[in-house]
């Protein structure tokens, strides 16, 4: 069975998909944190073809348990693309038109240096010795990776949920490194509650006594079930109670009656179980910790004085915002808080609610408004743009 | 740059207004609907046009269109703009479903040089006869609702909003009435016909 060193080995054998490059050699990255780390490897994917000038790039900027492969089978799970139904010819972020660049987060575990990389001082993995990192140092990453492929100004930067965070990030840091900016389902900063959220995620990994004091790849252990249980709890967050019951209801499980016991005899709980389970085959339970974090310390205001609209200010970005009306993980007044900072800086600004019931992962699903609503604001700032793509 | 793509056609009040508005100017539609105006105004205008949809329908065709519309409402969406923030703020037939007419159009004239407010005149003839005729609440033409479900909570006649606007010390620029046969007339100050014989009515109004 696949589990996450076999990820790990498809990378220390040049054999994932996609390219890996060397950053930070000429000085290191310098840490929110006030750490440095570097040089360090980013894994990216690409789609389509760069332009001569190089105008028409669009960054994918993934969620936290996502990675850099959004639109072909993934290479340990042999699943589609997180983002099938966006990227690819014909598709919304048209392949045939744009060249999508999409590249696993600082920290991660797909090829870019996270927790479960070789640190070169000591010839070890990292684990606990790893710094903590911010979406700030996320970003700033992702950015020398675009300095080096040599693209003044992305075209877009689209994420959903962490990967709108990386997209208010990069609109607020890099404001002329981009036209237009897409964060859908996303929020300004953590709230109390995703940070409580992710808090019990932390605490089963560090429970599991397989974690070992985050030293589980030299002891050569893995905290399978607490990872598990971390996902367990994240995937009913990004559902919605409505979603839950019209998937499950109250159905057993392959069985015809309850059996008086802790087997799972609800549909919910064996699902629930089955992710867990595949979770724990792809990703490395130090990245899920270090990436946790950084959303939790994610507070654009508080960068600003609190005044979130500094962020943004004199910003000459297009922006596209959208949230989903069952989302209670990132939910719309979140949303809604960017919108209205961004029209206190009178940016130029599209926002939509969609209605669903799917909750916080219908930006990955099959949502025909989302779709519409996206093509038709990338067509717009192509329009509007000048550029011809 | 290639045109947009094609929008619903204009309201006659929307003509009028787009008649107000000058070429290269910012706008920002306030209920702006399918976003006709705005492509409108964008496409001969030349103008910066954003808007402000309350259904997730309208602003799905905006920003399909390619326009910059934020769903949301007059009521609670406008406060955050900065003093000036455009050239023309459009209330297009949307001043009647707002729950504070006052506010709004305080905010209008602040975010914006000026404010273009059109809406349905409830002083016109018919509607004060059929209340007289039918003992029935009027229903200004093409409205689908009823007395109990309508959005329209602040209906008010040319000689209201005059007088509000008066309340607030806005300078009236312009006023326009459109009777029954599409026929435009000039709002006098103190006249009452327009109030008589206008269905609808479009204010060019700013600050003192």
């Amino acid at each position: 069975m696949a589990d996450s060193t076999q990820s790990m080995s498809l990378i220390a054998n040049g054999e994932l998909p996609g390219y890996q490059v060397e950053l930070g050699t000429d000085g290191p990255l310098r840490l929110d944190s006030g750490a440095e780390l570097g040089p360090f490897m980013i894994a990216y994917q690409t789609y389509g073809n760069l332009n001569a000038d190089k105008s028409n790039a669009i960054l994918v900027c993934h969620a936290l348990t996502g990675d850099q492969y959004p639109a072909e089978k993934h290479p340990v799970t042999q699943k589609d693309g997180w983002w099938d139904l966006m990227i690819g010819p014909g598709q919304v972020i048209d392949t045939d038109r744009y060249f999508v660049i999409c590249s696993n987060v600082l920290g991660g575990c797909m090829g870019t240096t996270g927790p479960s990389s070789i640190d070169p001082k000591t010839g070890e993995p990292y684990g606990p010795e790893f710094p903590v990192i911010t979406i700030g140092d996320i970003v700033r990453a992702q950015k020398m990776l675009i300095d080096h492929l040599g693209i003044e100004k992305l075209f877009c930067v689209i994420g959903g949920s962490m990967g709108a965070m990386q997209v208010l990030e990069w609109a607020s840091k890099y404001g002329d490194s981009l036209y237009s900016a897409v964060p859908i389902a996303g929020a300004p900063r953590h709230s109390a509650q995703n940070i409580a959220f992710h808090e019990v995620g932390r605490q089963a990994i560090m429970a599991d006594p397989d974690w070992c004091q985050g030293n589980y790849i030299t002891e050569n252990k893995r905290p399978r079930r607490g990872l598990a249980v971390a996902r367990m709890e994240a995937h009913i967050t990004y559902l919605s109670e409505t979603a839950l019951h019209r998937k499950f209801g109250r159905r057993l499980q392959e069985r015809e009656k309850i059996s008086y016991g802790f087997d799972a005899d609800f549909e919910v709980e064996s699902y629930l179980r089955h992710q867990g389970s595949t979770f724990v085959e792809r990703f490395d339970a130090n990245s899920y910790l270090y990436i946790t974090r950084a959303m939790d310390y994610f507070d654009m205001a508080a960068e600003h004085n609190g005044v979130l609209a500094d962020a943004f200010r004199d910003t000459n970005v297009r922006f596209c915002v959208v949230s989903f009306s069952s989302d209670w993980l990132y939910p719309t007044i979140e949303s809604r808080t960017v919108v209205h900072a961004l029209n206190a800086v009178a940016a130029n600004v599209s926002f939509l609610e969609v209605q669903t019931d799917k909750g916080h992962d219908a930006f990955l699903l099959d949502e025909p408004v989302l779709h519409k609503t996206l093509s038709g604001f990338l067509d717009g700032a192509v329009r509007n743009s000048g550029i011809s793509i | 740059m290639n045109p947009l793509p094609a929008a619903g056609p204009l309201r006659p009040d929307q003509q009028l207004i787009s008649d107000m508005i000058t070429p290269d100017s910012r706008v920002l539609d306030v209920g702006c609907g399918d976003g006709a105006l705005l492509a409108y105004l964008a496409e001969e205008k030349n103008v910066d046009a954003r808007g402000i949809e309350l259904s997730q329908e309208g602003v799905n065709a905006c920003v399909a269109l390619g326009l910059s519309v934020i769903q949301g409402d007059a009521d609670t969406d406008l406060a955050d703009y900065p003093t000036n923030a455009f050239d023309y703020v459009v209330l297009g037939q949307t001043l009647q479903a707002t729950r504070n007419p006052k506010d709004v159009l305080e905010t209008l004239v602040r975010i914006g040089q000026h404010a273009v407010v059109s809406f349905v005149n409830f002083g016109h003839w018919r509607t004060r006869l059929s209340l007289l005729v039918n003992g029935r609440v009027p229903v200004p033409a093409g409205n689908k609702f009823g007395w109990h479900d309508s959005p329209d909570i602040h209906l008010c006649t040319v000689l209201d909003f005059v007088d509000l606007c008066e309340t607030l010390g806005l300078t009236i620029e312009n006023g326009l009435s459109i009777d029954r046969h599409n026929r435009v007339r000039q709002i006098k100050t103190g006249s009452r016909i327009a109030n008589l014989k206008g269905e609808q009515a479009i204010f060019l109004l700013s600050r003192e």
